[in-house]
């Protein structure tokens, strides 16, 4: 090690692996995993938001997690966003591309893709 | 991407409860379910909640599973890990005393045991791996250094050493940064830094954990120690007992090797250090730092008188600077946050934090670090649970076998350096052992006097001979034959052996005596005068007999009796059926599986 900057360099590579375990800050985007998230297709949608979040340089801004079955079987893969202050948003019926618009518009551009949301294809 | 971390504990009391099979199992079903690619798992230092081990926490949810086995393994993979439902079960709740947040998780930070605790020296136990010297330096590791080697002068380094009010953790409480300056001034062809983790008392095992979970934090204040007072050559003596923090030590130390932070030539500074282990064979007296120092260089560890003092006349007959794990890991600290934020914490005379090993009769065994000043109430009664099964807090032992007790009534004493030693007792290392009412003083004290008599080296007389004497006397009164001459004695005793011994272990081991002689002075009477054990510990005064009108003669006592000293009389009691029984006290040998078997409290103790 001869320079300051090295050191830096090693933190900032290593920053994103660590900042899970920082405690939740940003977006949290929880896919529903339970078996009927699952049998709809669930894991697809799951693994396009872990590698969209990555491609796109997201991690420590956003979180992907999963959670169990929130109740509304018929609508899913069921995706909630949830977002500090702001109201959680629900999309259903998802498909890994509609996962990486989801990641293109709202988690990078912060516009509602209004259309995926509960509001709009349940009525 | 890894989308969730697991962390699993790798402190000793994790990894003795089964923290490693724990660990295997995952690896194994995470294989299984093809999520080797989402999921990372991580072997941490210890998180301080010995008594939930083995722990695991899931991020990002922040879940903490505690008494996890491996059997629970493929359960928190299948449901936690792939399918986002926490195991409820395993979930720790806090007696329902923290708060959940909206997705149902208790951080750990909101339970009571860690709230109110201020973690500056365990900052990174239990978060990252100590195996990786790249998730030290993600948390700021090795910056401290950085900032040392190519922005400060010596003089400045221990100028904020100095500012801090950092004191010797080890026991002592000498101020750091005038030890490092007594040192820095003295010129000689190489000089050297020493940390002290030859910890010794029975029950602790804080820097024990600050070697396994954070051990890069120790080579980088050594480091700066060693630049700070003109040392290029370190040693860090550890105890042989401890293969885990030996391990995890050696790997930290190659690492740093590897990236250039110990070596030639420095962040380009012109400053060498390097680093090695020494391994203790496990004497409490090399605990003592010229005792340490002697052991270091091959010879018996044995003090040496003072002056001269390690300082101008240390290992090697060099300048040397020693100072304890817990003392070194808040240097980095200290210097990348400054002086004022560390003298902010704590009270007049004594800064920062404390950490502290909770055993004994409490609920929450295990590793706490808490603002000097806090009362021992909140420490016993907030952050470790209370005592189990309804009793009564009788007292705490501090600074093990060289501390002393603290009261029930001296409770609400805040903890710092000063209080500790008005009122006879001793901070010490940070051994806490809690007491209840089933406590015997008198065998308690007699436990550490044996516990120093085994340790005293032998050099010098009054720690050699005077700690036996004392003990025999002791051993005379817990067996009903002492006198009130032999209390008188026994003070006198104490007060020769602390003022005329060599090192501390002599100067200290009077200690656990005074101390429950100044307090709890009525139980060696009770010993002495009614020859009786208040607490129902001292076997020699103790009498079981059974109550022949509660007695159903069950006989369950008498095939419990490992010596056959149970004998049915010819009583048979009103109302009762069969005849009842009675201890031949000539055989009994007072183990007490009678009372415990008997189901009807027939049976009692004096």
């Amino acid at each position: 090690m001869k320079s300051l900057a090295e050191l830096q360099a090693i933190k900032n590579r290593m920053k994103d692996k660590v900042v899970l375990r920082d405690g939740m800050e940003g977006a949290r985007v929880v896919v529903g995993m339970a078996t009927c998230g699952i049998a709809a297709g669930a894991r697809p949608v799951l693994n396009a938001f872990v590698e969209g979040v990555n491609k796109e340089g997201l991690e420590g801004k956003v979180t992907v997690t999963q959670t169990g079955c929130i109740g509304i079987c018929q609508y899913e893969p069921v995706v909630e966003v949830f977002e500090p202050g702001k109201e959680k948003v629900t999309y259903v019926k998802m498909n890994p591309d509609k996962a990486k618009e989801v990641i293109e518009k709202h988690l990078k551009g912060g516009q509602v893709v209004s259309e995926y949301t509960i509001g709009t294809v349940a009525v | 991407m890894i989308r969730s971390q697991v962390l699993i504990c790798g402190g000793t009391g994790c990894t003795s409860s089964g923290s490693q099979q724990i660990q295997d199992r995952f690896e194994e079903e995470i294989a299984k379910n093809d999520l080797q690619d989402e999921i990372k798992l991580v072997r941490t230092g210890c998180f301080g909640l010995c008594e939930l081990g083995p722990v695991v926490i899931v991020y990002p949810d922040g879940t903490f599973y505690s008494r996890v086995s491996a059997d629970d393994v493929e359960e928190i993979v299948t449901e936690h890990l792939l399918k986002g439902r926490r195991v409820e079960r395993l979930v720790y709740d806090d007696h329902g005393k923290a708060e959940a947040d909206e997705f149902g998780n208790i951080a750990l930070s909101d339970t009571t045991f860690y709230k109110t605790q201020n973690r500056v020296v365990l900052r990174n136990c239990g978060v990252i791996n100590p195996e990786d010297i790249d998730e030290y330096i993600a948390m700021d590791g090795y910056a401290a250094l950085g900032k040392v080697l190519t922005e400060m002068t010596p003089e400045e380094v221990i100028k904020v050493v100095t500012d801090s009010g950092l004191r010797g953790r080890g026991g002592g409480g000498f101020p750091t940064g005038r030890k490092w300056s007594l040192c820095a001034p003295n010129k000689a062809d190489i000089k050297y830094v020493v940390c002290n983790a030859d910890e010794g008392d029975p029950g602790a095992f804080m820097d024990r954990s600050v070697l396994e979970g954070d051990p890069h934090s120790i080579i980088e204040a050594m480091t700066i120690c060693g630049y700070a007072c003109g040392c290029n050559k370190g040693f860090v003596y550890v105890r042989a007992e401890y293969p885990i923090a030996v391990k995890r030590l050696s790997i930290a130390i190659e690492q740093a090797r590897e990236y250039g932070l110990l070596g030639e030539n420095i962040f380009d500074s012109g400053f060498d250090f390097d680093i090695d282990i020494r391994l203790g064979a496990g004497a409490f007296v090399c605990g003592e730092e010229t005792a340490l120092m002697t052991s270091i260089e091959g010879n018996r560890g044995e003090p040496r008188p003072r002056p001269p003092f390690p300082a101008v006349k240390g290992l090697f007959g060099k300048p040397t600077v020693e100072n304890n794990v817990e003392t070194f890991a808040n240097i980095p600290q200290i210097i990348l946050r400054g002086a004022d934020w560390f003298a902010s914490m704590g009270t007049e005379r004594s800064k920062g934090t404390k950490v502290f090993a909770l055993g004994g009769k409490i609920n929450h065994t295990g590793l706490v670090e808490i603002p000097m000043g806090t009362t021992l109430e909140h420490i016993i009664y907030e952050i470790g649970g209370g005592i189990p099964n309804g009793k009564k807090f009788k007292a705490a032992q501090t600074g093990g076998p060289s501390g002393g007790c603290i009261p029930a009534s001296l409770i609400d004493t805040e903890v710092d350096y000063d209080n500790l030693t008005a009122i006879g007792c001793m901070m010490g290392s940070g051994g806490l052992i809690v007491m209840d009412e089933d406590t015997c003083m008198v065998d308690m004290a007699k436990f550490f006097l044996d516990f120093t008599v085994d340790e005293s080296c032998g050099k010098c007389t009054p720690c050699r001979v005077g700690t036996k004497r004392i003990l025999e006397l002791l051993d005379k009164i817990t067996s009903g034959k002492g006198t009130m001459e032999d209390i008188d004695r026994i003070e006198e005793l104490c007060q020769y052996v602390k003022t005329n011994s060599l090192c501390g272990l002599g100067q200290t081991a009077p200690n656990p005596v005074l101390a429950t002689l100044k307090f709890f002075r009525d139980e060696y009477i009770a010993h002495v005068v009614d020859k009786k054990c208040p607490a129902g510990v001292c076997k020699d005064l103790l009498t079981f007999t059974i109550d022949r009108d509660k007695c159903i003669g069950c006989g369950l006592c008498a095939r419990n009796c490992p010596v056959n000293a149970i004998q049915q009389t010819d009583y048979v009691a009103p109302g009762k059926k069969r005849a009842a029984y009675s201890i031949d006290a000539a055989k009994c040998i007072k183990c007490g599986a009678c009372m415990s078997n008997c189901k009807f409290h027939a049976i009692s103790k004096q």
